[in-house]
């Protein structure tokens, strides 16, 4: 028998990474509560003393995967991330409609890397047990999802959002 | 000075994970070879709009269905009793008392929630590693203006540089009642404790010292007038104690100065 540890200190950056990945703050916050269940249900096979940031994210990226399979054909959109507020105090180099517009049109596989790399600083080989891939495919999709951006985003000052049905 | 440079290496190097030495090799080739160099800025940049696009869903206020959600309310008696025990014995008698570590059982006290909200916010944003604070220490003096006027009252930076800690920045949070501002400090081993300060709840007018460990972090807090403090860290009670006694000599000789 043992203390349960309390995921809600982990609640901030789960919603922060569902926010990028699904462009989406209902459907971000659906897949957190799906997460949260998940990971309650599993807790005992979790071993304590290991990541469980890695673990909750891991449970999350499973979750994520299972609904794009269902999902298939639809794309991702995202039009409720429009409205978001941008944080002040950083130099921002591109907008955060540009930012939005590009993640959208990533593959998922290459925006979970490059938002787990570069958004929730993961290193590598931590993303790659997340995912559940080699390291190197986490950095051949990271090399692949940061020049697809810089492409899209480079000289264009704003993209245009696909309609989707 | 290497004849190559691999692509991960470009990465790596965006990502701040190259060794300090290797980190050197690669700004050399990086400044012989401006192709490779618009692309590692790109990337960086990429990184940066990253934060400044998705960061504030930090600070955002937690959705209550998330929040009961990290909660099981069905545990099994046995094992919630097996484990309130066993978090008496974690956490001591004061956390136990307020109801810190009583999955679903509300505390018993308002200010039980400062020690615990100080101790999340703490948690979230002292593992971050190239975006722990919002403005940083090198504008102290506008970040303590800025802080101030958002959380209405006179805020004051308490200096710990007698116990080895330099002050790194702040950040603006929402808390229940209304903002919040966070101090982060670091130590030369790179230890990071919070000041947390928000408005009290109404009706506390209480100034004693409480301690509280919520999920092994040690929180010292305590309300001078209508504002609530705690100090939040993981660098062992006694410790963290010694801080909490000097922001709160420093604090009340500021407020008594006023």
């Amino acid at each position: 028998m043992r203390v349960r540890p309390d995921l809600i200190e982990h609640l901030p950056r789960l919603r922060r990474y569902a926010r990028a990945l699904t462009g989406d703050v209902n459907r971000a916050d659906d897949l957190v509560q799906d997460t949260l269940e998940r990971a309650l249900n599993k807790l005992d096979l979790w071993q304590p003393g290991s990541d469980l940031r890695a673990w909750l994210f891991t449970l999350m990226h499973n979750l994520f995967v299972n609904q794009i399979r269902i999902k298939r054909p639809q794309e991702t959109v995202m039009e409720a991330a429009l409205d978001e507020p941008v944080s002040g105090g950083q130099m921002e180099a591109l907008t955060a409609r540009d930012i939005h517009a590009a993640l959208a049109q990533l593959p998922e596989e290459q925006r979970e890397v490059l938002l787990l790399v570069g958004l929730e600083q993961f290193g590598y080989a931590e993303a790659a047990q997340v995912l559940g891939v080699p390291t190197g495919t986490v950095m051949s999709r990271l090399s692949r999802a940061r020049e697809r951006m810089r492409a899209m985003l480079a000289g264009e000052p704003a993209i245009k959002l696909k309609l989707v049905i | 000075m290497t004849d190559n440079v691999h692509e991960h290496e470009l990465h790596a190097y965006v990502d701040g994970t190259l060794p300090e030495a290797r980190r050197l090799e690669v700004e050399a080739w990086l400044a012989a070879h401006p192709a490779d160099a618009a692309r590692v800025q790109a990337w960086a940049a990429q990184n940066q709009s990253l934060h400044a696009a998705f960061d504030s869903v930090l600070n955002e206020p937690l959705p209550l269905n998330l929040v009961r959600a990290t909660r099981r309310p069905a545990l099994p008696v046995p094992f919630k009793a097996v484990a309130a025990m066993l978090s008496m014995l974690v956490t001591g008698l004061i956390g136990y008392a307020i109801g810190l570590n009583t999955p679903g059982q509300a505390p018993t006290a308002p200010t039980a929630y400062l020690a615990r909200d100080a101790a999340i916010a703490h948690a979230v944003f002292s593992p971050e590693a190239r975006h722990p604070v919002e403005v940083d220490a090198a504008h102290s003096d506008h970040l303590v203006a800025w802080l101030s006027k958002r959380v209405g009252t006179q805020l004051q930076a308490p200096d710990f540089s007698a116990q080895g800690f330099e002050l790194l920045g702040g950040r603006l949070l929402t808390g229940e009642t209304g903002p919040v501002a966070q101090f982060m400090y670091q130590d030369k081993i790179e230890r990071r404790v919070t000041l947390y300060v928000r408005r009290a709840v109404a009706g506390n007018t209480a100034t004693t010292f409480r301690h509280a460990t919520e999920n092994g972090v040690d929180v010292f807090y305590w309300i001078d007038g209508d504002f609530g403090y705690a100090l939040s860290g993981q660098i062992g009670r006694q410790a963290i104690q010694q801080l909490a006694d000097a922001a709160y000599r420093q604090l009340v000789t500021a407020s008594g100065n006023r």
